[in-house]
């Protein structure tokens, strides 16, 4: 873990659905300006741990805490305006609204709270950033795959969150629009914001995360520098399966 | 965003200039259907406020309407009439808020149910109590001009378009639109999406409480069947729909030709009022789903884009 202090911490987080333990006994600390990769296979309850941060599911058992502050007993709306910040695994733009007005919702609701002109700048200047500001006035109906993309994460850029929660943003591109999106969560990086990332294309975690956490049937089962991680028999085998391995 | 909420307030002004002129040129019977008219216009616009953006369709409207009505028919003994009609709007305002609070979470489907039932829970408590202390109704002591109705009704009306307007252009108003949209994505850009509906129905039930108040001494003696009468609801809920719900001033332009209709349809098949507003609604709903202005607005896309028709 890098030196800074610590942003986002789980300890003991669970989730349960009935009798089916999805997140078990969580552990793990996010440093400010770091970008936590969260792997494992699917099911393996990286998305569940994503929405009980974000606060879409109420933890079963655990903290989740922000600065030192408990947020998992918070309803979703605060834990934004906390500075929890998150895409979705499938994109939900706001359909009848314009790209301006999507990032918009994130201006004037966000962490960081806008409205009137400085809003609208603020908006423009994460649509630039995202490289989406001279479609501004376009539906999202019009948009290509990996703009839909960019519209969600300059909504989310834009109320200045503390913590971003990238859940598989970039699953689904092709090869080209895989680089520009790679690209892109560099720059974020490189800005110095503190991202988790969920995600299962090996080039991206490789090239962006600073450290990972591995999970598997709900367990952590390792957690590290991203090369040492993913070069652990036990991360190995989780992905692969015994036989393989 | 602001250059359609200005040409909004533009046209609602003017509109409602004319209106107000009404009383002086036309006859009678005219007044008497323009006070339908402007009640409904007042009914179904504050209806679209909250039902709009957030598609939550309400069937509240009576009860909302009936309270008002009470208010006022009871109160005259104690109050100025006056006075009445901002105090059923602090009545209706509550009640819609412990309403929102109930009920606001629940998705879409229950909702409407659970309004519908209301109306009918309301009607029947206030049958019940009435039975109990041995009246049928209620007598109301005072009387006014059709055109006094009618411009107290145009008088809110030109109150509720600037609420309207002004709503349109805050944070409270883009939030339902959000939420509308999708809720999910509301509550994780970091809106308090029970609050917000909260809020913004209680100005509906609010106005239609005032409404009722104001429209009691038209009726002269109330009983729970007039007050909380469920057509009304369904009325309201298919004018706005027929305007369109898009723009302010969407749902006048449903209340004008359907109050005109359902005069008609009064006047000449009383027993079948509930069948043909039933087909009316099929017919709203199957060819104007966005109303007349999601047709114009059609229209206008495809003469911009030179496409003609």
């Amino acid at each position: 873990m890098s030196d800074h202090r610590t942003v986002l911490s789980l300890r003991g987080a669970t989730k349960r659905f009935g009798g089916l333990i999805a997140v078990n006994d969580l552990d793990f600390d996010v440093a400010e300006h770091e970008v936590l990769g969260l792997i494992g296979p699917n099911g393996s309850g990286k998305s569940t741990t994503l929405n009980l941060i974000s606060g879409a599911l109420p933890v079963s058992g655990g903290t989740i805490s922000l600065n030192s502050q408990i947020i998992s007993t918070l309803p979703a709306q605060q834990i934004t305006r906390r500075g929890v910040a998150r895409t979705f695994q499938l994109v939900r733009l706001l359909p009848s609204m314009t790209v301006f007005e999507n990032v918009m919702a994130g201006a004037v609701f966000g962490h960081r709270r806008r409205w009137g002109h400085e809003a609208e700048a603020h908006v423009m200047r994460m649509l630039e950033l995202v490289g989406l500001d001279r479609r501004a006035h376009a539906h999202p109906s019009e948009l290509t795959y990996i703009d839909t993309k960019r519209v969600e994460l300059a909504r989310v850029l834009v109320g200045d969150p503390k913590v971003l929660l990238l859940d598989e943003w970039l699953a689904g591109l092709n090869p080209t629009e895989l680089e520009e999106g790679i690209s892109l969560v560099r720059k974020l990086r490189d800005d110095g914001r503190t991202i988790v990332l969920v995600e299962h294309v090996m080039d991206a975690i490789r090239s962006l995360c600073d450290r990972c956490v591995v999970m598997s049937s709900g367990v952590k089962i390792a957690e590290g520098a991203t090369e040492a991680v993913l070069n652990d028999p036990e991360v190995i085998r989780a992905y692969l399966g015994e036989d393989d391995a | 965003m602001n250059k359609s909420t200005y040409s909004d307030v533009l046209i609602g002004v003017v509109l409602l200039a004319l209106a107000a002129c009404l009383p002086w040129v036309v006859g009678d019977f005219a007044v008497t259907l323009a006070v339908n008219i402007a009640m409904f216009t007042v009914l179904a616009t504050s209806w679209a406020l909250f039902s709009g953006p957030t598609h939550y369709i309400s069937l509240a409207t009576a009860a909302f309407f009936g309270l008002g009505t009470y208010t006022a028919g009871i109160g005259l003994d104690y109050l100025p009439f006056w006075v009445l009609i901002p105090l059923a709007g602090v009545f209706g305002a509550v009640m819609a808020g412990l309403i929102g609070l109930a009920t606001l979470r629940l998705s879409g489907v229950y909702f409407v149910i659970f309004t519908l039932g209301l109306a009918e829970m309301t009607r029947q408590v206030i049958t019940y109590i009435q039975n109990a202390t041995g009246q049928k109704g209620i007598l109301i002591s005072i009387w006014f001009m059709e055109t006094t109705f009618y411009w107290m009704l145009v008088g809110l009306a030109a109150v509720i378009f600037i609420v309207g307007w002004l709503i349109g252009r805050s944070r409270l108003g883009f939030a339902l639109r959000i939420i509308g949209d999708d809720e999910e994505v509301a509550r994780h850009s970091g809106i308090n999406t029970a609050l917000s509906k909260v809020l913004l129905f209680m100005i509906p039930g609010a106005v239609a409480a005032m409404t009722g108040a104001m429209m009691a001494p038209r009726y002269g003696y109330i009983e729970p069947l007039i007050a909380f009468t469920p057509m009304l609801s369904f009325q309201v809920v298919i004018m706005a729909l027929l305007g369109g719900t898009g723009r302010l001033w969407g749902p006048i332009v449903g209340v004008i030709p359907f109050s005109i209709l359902w005069e008609l349809i009064s006047a000449s098949f009383p027993n079948q009022t509930t069948l043909l507003l039933g087909l009316c609604f099929l017919a709203i709903v199957y060819l104007l789903p966005n109303g007349f202005v999601g047709l114009l607005l059609k229209i206008r896309a495809r003469v911009s884009q030179g496409e003609g028709f």
